[in-house]
C-alpha cells in the first residue's frame, strides 16, 4: 500500500515528554501511526504524518500533547478567510463545502 | 465549545436527565416510529426494562445503495439522516456490546451492514448527518453529545457493563477519561473502518495496527470525485454562457448552427481542466510527484494544456496556445487544491502553507491569461 507525505516539518505537534505516562491512549487514536512506545514513554516517530486532527490531544489524560487542531482543507481556508472566521467546513445544516465529504 | 447538539435540539434545561423523560421537548425520539417507510430498515423492537428499542436490519439493499450514491453526487445528502438514538441488532441483552455511531445514514447503514449474526446494540448520536470524522472534527460527535445520549437513551438501565466501542475516527471530538468521568462508561477506541468491527470483536476488542490506519486508497479517492465535480457545475454554465456571448460577438456567423458547436469546442480545454482538477488528480495522487496538492493539480493542468495547445497548434496563434498555458494549469490547480479537504492526511498547517504560495500564483497566471485573451481581442495579435 501507498504510503501517502504530505508536506514536511509543518505539523503543530508537541509532546511532554515529562509529562507523559506511557498509557499509550495516543498510539490508540492516531490514524497515521505518529507515535511509538518505548520502555513506558511514548515519543513522536513520524511528525510529517500528522494531520492535527487532534485526536491525541483530546484524549491524553495528563495533557502531555499539544497541536494546534484543525482541518486540512482549502476551500474551508478560503471561506474562512472570506468571512474572517477560523477554518471550519460549514458547521450549519446548509453546509454545501466539499471539504465534509462522505 | 458552544452546546451545539445538546442545546440546540432541546431548548429546555432537562438534557436527558431520566427523571424528566417525560418532559414533552425532551422525550427520546420515537426511530421506530418515525412514519409510514422512513426506517425500512427497522425490522422490529427488543423488550427492555426501559420499552421497546427497534432492532435493525443487517441488509444492505438496493435502496441504500441508492442513498448512498446520491449523497455521493451531493443529492440531498444535507438530509442523509437517522433518528439518533438506542438501536439493536440480532437479540442484544444486558451484557451485549454498546457500539457508538453518527446520524448520517452511510456511516450507520456501512456499520449495521457489517454485524450480521451479532448481538449488539448501536447507540446513535445526533451529529446532524454527518459522518463521525467530519462531526469529531467539528465537536458534534463529541464527549457532551456522547455523555447526553447515554443518559437519555437510559442506557445504564439497559447494559449492566459499562464500556462503549466509538469508532477510532471518533477521537478527535471524544475524550475518553472526561466520558468515563462524567457517565461512567469505558471508551474503548474501535477500528476505523466499520467492516473490521466483526475482526475487532473476535479479537477480544484489540485493533491491529491496520485497523488503527487511516487508508486513502484509490477507491476511496474516486467515490469523492462526483461531488467535487458537481462543485463546479455552475461556474462551468457560466463559463459556457461567457464562451457563447464571446463567439456572437465576435463571430462573423450570427446566430447560427455554428455559434453552439464553436461555444462548444470552447468549453472542451476548460472541460478537460475541470476533469484533470477533480477526477484525474485525485485518482493518480500519490504517483504525481511532489507534496503539494495545488502542485500536483498545476502539474497535471499544465501537461492537459500541453496536449490541448498541441493539437490544435496548425489553426491557433500562439498568444491562443499562450492563453491555454496561462489560463488552464491555475484551473487544475485550484481545483486539485480543494482535494485536499477530501483527502485524509493533510494538516491544516500544510495547507495554509501550500495555500500561501499556491493562490497568488493561481490568480497571477489566470489574470495573466486574461490580459492575454483582452488584448488580443482589442489589439488583434
Amino acid at each position: 500500500m501507498i504510503k501517502h507525505r504530505y508536506l514536511k516539518k509543518v505539523a503543530t505537534l508537541e509532546l511532554n515528554a515529562d509529562k507523559c505516562i506511557g498509557c499509550g491512549v495516543c498510539l490508540d487514536v492516531c490514524p497515521h501511526e505518529v507515535f511509538e512506545i518505548n520502555s513506558g514513554k511514548t515519543w513522536i516517530s513520524d511528525r510529517d504524518r500528522c494531520m492535527e486532527c487532534g485526536a491525541c490531544a483530546q484524549n491524553c489524560p495528563v495533557e502531555a500533547l499539544t497541536v494546534k487542531v484543525g482541518v486540512g482543507c482549502a476551500a474551508a481556508i478560503i471561506q474562512g478567510k472570506l468571512k474572517g472566521t477560523a477554518p471550519c467546513c460549514g458547521g450549519s445544516e446548509g453546509d454545501k463545502s466539499s471539504c465534509c465529504g462522505g | 465549545m458552544e452546546k451545539g447538539p445538546v442545546a440546540r435540539e432541546c431548548s429546555c434545561s432537562c438534557n436527558g436527565d431520566p427523571q424528566n423523560s417525560e418532559n414533552r421537548c425532551c422525550k427520546p425520539m420515537p426511530p421506530a416510529h418515525a412514519g409510514e417507510n422512513r426506517t425500512p430498515w427497522v425490522i422490529g423492537a427488543i423488550e427492555t426494562s426501559t420499552g421497546k428499542i427497534p432492532q435493525v436490519s443487517t441488509e444492505y439493499t438496493p435502496r441504500d445503495r441508492f442513498g448512498a450514491w446520491k449523497a455521493r453526487w451531493g443529492i440531498g445528502r444535507m438530509d442523509y439522516k437517522v433518528p439518533p438514538g438506542l438501536y439493536g441488532v440480532g437479540n442484544p441483552d444486558a451484557n451485549s456490546l454498546v457500539l457508538v455511531s453518527a446520524n448520517y445514514k452511510m456511516s450507520f447503514d456501512r456499520l449495521r451492514s457489517e454485524l450480521k449474526g451479532l448481538d449488539l446494540w448501536i447507540l446513535v448520536l445526533d451529529t446532524r448527518g454527518v459522518n463521525v470524522w467530519c462531526a469529531a472534527g467539528k465537536g458534534t460527535f463529541g464527549t457532551e453529545e456522547l455523555v447526553h445520549r447515554i443518559s437519555q437513551v437510559r442506557l445504564p438501565e439497559i447494559v449492566t457493563h459499562r464500556a462503549l466501542i466509538v469508532p477510532q475516527l471518533g477521537a478527535p471530538g471524544v475524550s475518553a477519561h472526561k466520558v468515563l468521568k462524567l457517565s461512567g462508561f469505558r471508551v474503548l477506541y474501535g477500528p476505523v473502518r466499520a467492516a473490521d468491527v466483526p475482526a475487532f470483536i473476535g479479537r477480544g476488542l484489540k485493533a491491529t495496527a491496520a485497523m488503527r490506519e487511516v487508508r486513502f486508497d484509490m477507491r476511496d479517492r474516486l467515490v469523492l470525485a462526483p461531488f467535487e465535480l458537481v462543485s463546479t457545475v455552475k461556474p462551468a454554465l457560466l463559463l459556457l454562457a461567457v464562451l457563447f456571448l464571446v463567439n456572437l460577438i465576435a463571430g462573423k456567423e450570427g446566430f447560427a448552427l455554428s455559434l453552439v458547436s464553436h461555444t462548444l469546442a470552447d468549453f472542451i480545454p476548460y472541460l478537460g481542466a475541470v476533469l484533470t482538477g477533480t477526477v484525474l488528480t485525485p485518482l493518480l495522487l500519490p504517483y504525481i510527484p511532489g507534496p503539494a496538492f495545488a502542485w500536483k493539480g498545476w502539474l497535471m493542468g499544465l501537461l492537459w494544456a500541453g496536449v490541448y495547445v498541441w493539437f490544435i497548434a496548425s489553426q491557433a496563434s500562439w498568444t491562443h496556445g499562450l492563453f491555454y498555458l496561462l489560463i488552464l494549469p491555475p484551473i487544475a490547480s485550484y481545483l486539485a487544491m480543494n482535494f485536499t479537504g477530501c483527502s485524509t492526511y493533510t494538516s491544516l498547517s500544510g495547507v495554509a502553507k501550500e495555500m500561501k504560495f499556491a493562490v497568488p500564483a493561481q490568480l497571477i497566471s489566470a489574470v495573466g491569461g486574461i490580459i492575454l485573451w483582452v488584448g488580443g481581442l482589442l489589439l488583434g495579435f
